[in-house]
């Protein structure tokens, strides 16, 4: 690996006035979706720089435009002083840019040297894998990042995340990447871990390797970031800011003042004062969440905000009986559900929205009018057959309802953009008259448009009578959408109060404290 | 398990199909875009099918002549499609469902061993022949419940449980037979089993209620609804309250019931049980169901499609057999018409995805 070791020579002198890589008005859409909208960023060699945005800002597409697994709608990216396209992930790891994603791309069956070595296999001259020299070209990788005592002939499924993140590192050197990019690399490790990936972090800049480093946790970004740029609806907000001359409190700022007002609908007088239809009491799930107990009265919004992986899905996943709680009972309307069955839940008239609207909640290949009655297939069989009249003119009533527009229930669910495909997942629930309405993640997916009205939705679906459970990492969804909020960290109930008692950097403040450790 | 999945689903990550303008297909569009719409539904890729019988037909014509287009000769292959045909249907719910079964073969003989010791046994001459009937469909529906079960609730693979189904229900069946053909001499069963209808054999009648009543429960019933989201969706069908597991129990089940009744079938037209009865039935039945369009990863299908890829393989070994050609050759060409099948199907599933 001479080749590596020669690199920060060469680009030294260049690095001062001259950036390594920029990135100019990057625009991608996706259906429906305006991912990037104007995005600029620019990185020097040798520098850490740091990646800041909420959930959906563009983040993810915008380093998968950058590892050339996603190409721009427009936009310019310069390499060193030349304008380069990226049509695949090989033109990228050519040009030195590795990307090391959060879900990690190892073949677990494979040694570590295989692993590194995977695509550009060293062969002998019968052409034959020289295991020999991949395992000492391994071991060098490995020294260089200061993690001597990984074997390279350890298979990858017996290693630890952080072992496997140091692997992931070792493929990107032995490409000679010039610019890595980690997309939350610390997600997965405790402090030590944490520490020991600084270190290698702090080697590898010396090496004059720049990083692009993504994370939620503002602590960390104080700790080992050089220069910071702040992503916010697909746009960038800040770009290159120095760490060391910005507040943590203007990080906050810029990154949840909006760029676009969002319209929350007016919350009117409120829930009528009543008793609450949804108890959830103690629910607890080991290792998620525990502890949990809160009402919903008919007519109210309840807004959970919480980090990802504090807990907030699995809770609504839990009431709706998709999981089994450890502890802690449900209630609806006076009547204890037994855990754990879907079938109950939905018997006692909850609906749900999961988070992962493709994957969970469609079936994309059949039909709109399918996907509303799927869950209310008995009400329409006569005799034993399918009214399939009868179906298709109840979904479309479901579904004009709520303004879906075209109304063409014959359509195929895959082809809908994000906020269509929300209000034929709200259908499905509309057309069972539930009583209690769990959102994950509403208006993920949807385009910023297309949002203010799915408020809108939820605000009036509310409004007739219907207690509805919000979850989001979007706080100012959640602030602006219910009328009571709860925060959620670490898998407890932190937080309880009306939403116009508490604001972002409030609940901020809060969903970050479990975090940062 | 995906032949031919990767054309038509992409899996997670931002959805390239774009929302379609109003309008655009039916009502808007040339000739052009109206046949390309019609080609690529489902109706379209059954016309394909058709044609695909109608040039094979010709080709029967052309090289056997009135042997081939005669009533009887046609009678035949419809009498020689019919136990396949109802394997075939059986499986095409399982693997529109997500499934597979490697065990139909096996389960085949099975059921036939079992029904026709019953029969060759004293106390068979005291009953109805209806109790071997019986016996046949249980046997065919226990041996699925096993396999359903273990595959759903015990959330092991389909295709292992299944092979480890083929192989222990065919030894079973050895030790049942001795290895011996026993020969089914029960006169009213075989009266009843090889006479006709109105010309139509009733073994052809069976495979054609079969079919209809496998259509009918696809498309008209909650019950194909639901195979339909869970092969589709597994995790959708669950959040919407769907029981998968014991759906899917369920149509392991119903594809054990269609064995036996096949294994019922194969006794009438043979006059024998024996344990090599049902051999390579697997693959055959597999193969029809895949070149009639429904998708190896399930969540789409057709009854009518199976049926047609049932007769198009049938058709074939007619013509080889009429021409005297070996079944080697033949073989050949079956695997030759997977391959092209297939391959089109895919064309069309990618031209009928818009944007």
């Amino acid at each position: 690996m001479g080749a590596a070791h020669q690199a920060p020579d060469e680009s030294a002198g260049a690095s001062d006035h001259q950036p390594l890589l920029q990135m100019h008005d990057i625009v991608k859409h996706f259906p429906g979706v305006k991912a990037l909208d104007g995005i600029d960023l620019d990185v020097r060699a040798g520098e850490v720089h740091c990646l800041l945005g909420q959930n959906g800002a563009g983040k993810s597409t915008l380093i998968k435009v950058l590892a050339g697994a996603h190409q721009p709608n427009a936009g310019r990216i310069t390499w060193r002083g030349e304008e380069v396209r990226l049509p695949n992930p090989q033109a990228a790891i050519k040009l030195g840019i590795a990307t090391i994603y959060q879900e990690l791309d190892l073949v677990d069956g494979l040694t570590v040297a295989e692993n590194i070595h995977l695509g550009h296999e060293r062969r002998n001259r019968w052409g034959l894998n020289a295991a020999g020299e991949s395992n000492a070209a391994a071991a060098e990788l490995l020294a260089r990042l200061g993690h001597p005592e990984v074997s390279p002939t350890t298979e990858v499924g017996r290693m630890s995340a952080a072992g496997k993140q140091i692997v992931s590192m070792a493929r990107a050197l032995s490409h000679d990447a010039k610019l890595i990019v980690m997309d939350e690399p610390s997600a997965v490790l405790d402090q030590e871990e944490v520490g020991r990936l600084f270190r290698v972090i702090r080697d590898l800049t010396a090496q004059n390797v720049a990083i692009v480093y993504i994370s939620h946790r503002l602590e960390e970004i104080r700790e080992i970031g050089d220069r910071v740029t702040v992503l916010k609806d697909g746009r960038t907000v800040a770009t290159g800011l120095e760490v060391a001359d910005t507040p943590t409190k203007e990080v906050i700022r810029l990154m949840t003042g909006r760029s676009i007002d969002y319209v929350f609908p007016d919350r009117g007088e409120g829930a009528p004062p009543g008793d609450p239809v949804l108890r959830v009491e103690g629910l607890g799930r080991t290792g998620e969440f525990s502890g949990v107990s809160f009402g919903v009265r008919p007519g109210e919004i309840v807004g959970i905000a919480g980090m990802v992986g504090s807990g907030r899905s699995e809770i609504l996943e839990t009431i709706y009986g998709a999981r089994k709680p450890t502890t802690g009972s449900v209630t609806v309307a006076g009547k204890r559900l037994r855990p754990g069955r879907v079938g109950a839940a939905m018997a006692a008239g909850i609906g749900f929205a999961p988070e992962e609207r493709k994957s969970q909640a469609l079936v994309l290949a059949d039909p709109i009018y399918r996907n509303v009655t799927i869950a209310s297939l008995p009400r329409f069989t006569r005799r034993g057959f399918m009214d399939s009249d009868a179906e298709r003119k109840a979904a479309a009533d479901s579904t004009g309802t709520l303004d879906l527009r075209p109304n063409d229930v014959e359509r195929a669910a895959g082809t809908l953009s994000g906020g269509n495909q929300q209000k034929v997942v709200l259908a499905r629930w509309l057309l069972r008259d539930c009583k209690v309405l769990l959102l994950d993640e509403p208006s993920r997916g949807v385009d910023v448009g297309a949002r203010t009205e799915i408020y809108a939705l939820v605000r009036s679906l509310a409004a007739s009578g219907i207690a509805v459970v919000v979850v989001s990492s979007e706080i100012e969804e959640v602030i602006g959408l219910s009328d009571r909020v709860l925060v959620i960290s670490d898998g407890s109930l932190v937080h309880d109060c009306p939403a116009d008692e508490i604001d972002e950097h409030q609940v901020l403040d809060m969903v970050m404290e479990g975090e940062v450790a | 398990m995906s032949l031919q999945t990767s054309a038509v689903e992409s899996g997670d990550g931002p959805d390239l199909r774009k929302d379609v303008p109003e309008g655009k297909g039916a009502a808007g569009g040339g000739l052009r875009d109206r046949v390309t719409t019609l080609l690529s539904g489902s109706a379209g890729r059954n016309l394909g099918l058709v044609i695909a019988l109608l040039l094979l037909c010709l080709i029967g014509l052309i090289t056997a002549g009135d042997r081939f287009a005669s009533l009887d000769n046609m009678m035949t292959v419809l009498r020689l499609s019919s136990v396949i045909g109802v394997v075939s249907i059986g499986m095409t719910f399982v693997i529109i469902g997500g499934g597979i079964d490697l065990s139909v073969g096996a389960i085949i003989a099975l059921a036939s061993v079992w029904a026709s010791t019953l029969a060759t046994q004293a106390m068979a001459n005291d009953t109805h022949w209806i109790v071997m009937v019986t016996t046949a469909l249980m046997v065919g529906a226990a041996c699925g419940l096993i396999n359903g079960l273990l595959i759903a609730y015990g959330r092991m693979a389909a295709f292992i449980v299944t092979l480890a189904m083929m192989a222990a229900a065919r030894g079973l069946a050895e030790i049942i037979a001795g290895r011996r053909t026993q020969v089914v001499s029960v006169g009213p069963f075989l009266d009843f089993f090889r006479g006709s209808l109105f010309g139509v054999p009733r073994l052809v009648i069976i495979f054609a209620l079969v079919a209809i009543a496998g259509w009918v429960v696809l498309n008209r019933t909650a019950f194909g609804r639901r195979t339909l989201a869970v092969g589709g969706n597994p995790e959708a069908a669950r959040l919407a309250g769907i029981n998968v597991k014991r759906h899917q129990t369920m149509l392991y089940v119903l594809l054990g019931l269609a064995c036996g009744l096949a294994a019922v079938m194969l006794m009438a037209r043979t006059t024998a049980g024996t344990s090599t009865h049902g051999g390579m039935y697997e693959l055959d039945a597999i193969a029809a169901v895949v070149i009639g369009g429904t998708l190896l990863s399930g969540g789409r299908g057709t009854i009518v499609g199976t049926v047609i890829g049932v007769l198009i393989f049938q058709t074939l070994t007619n013509i080889f057999t009429l021409n005297n050609l070996d079944t080697s050759t033949q073989a050949v060409a079956k695997g030759a018409i997977i391959v092209v099948a297939v391959l089109l199907q895919q064309r069309m599933a990618a031209r009928s995805t818009p944007g």
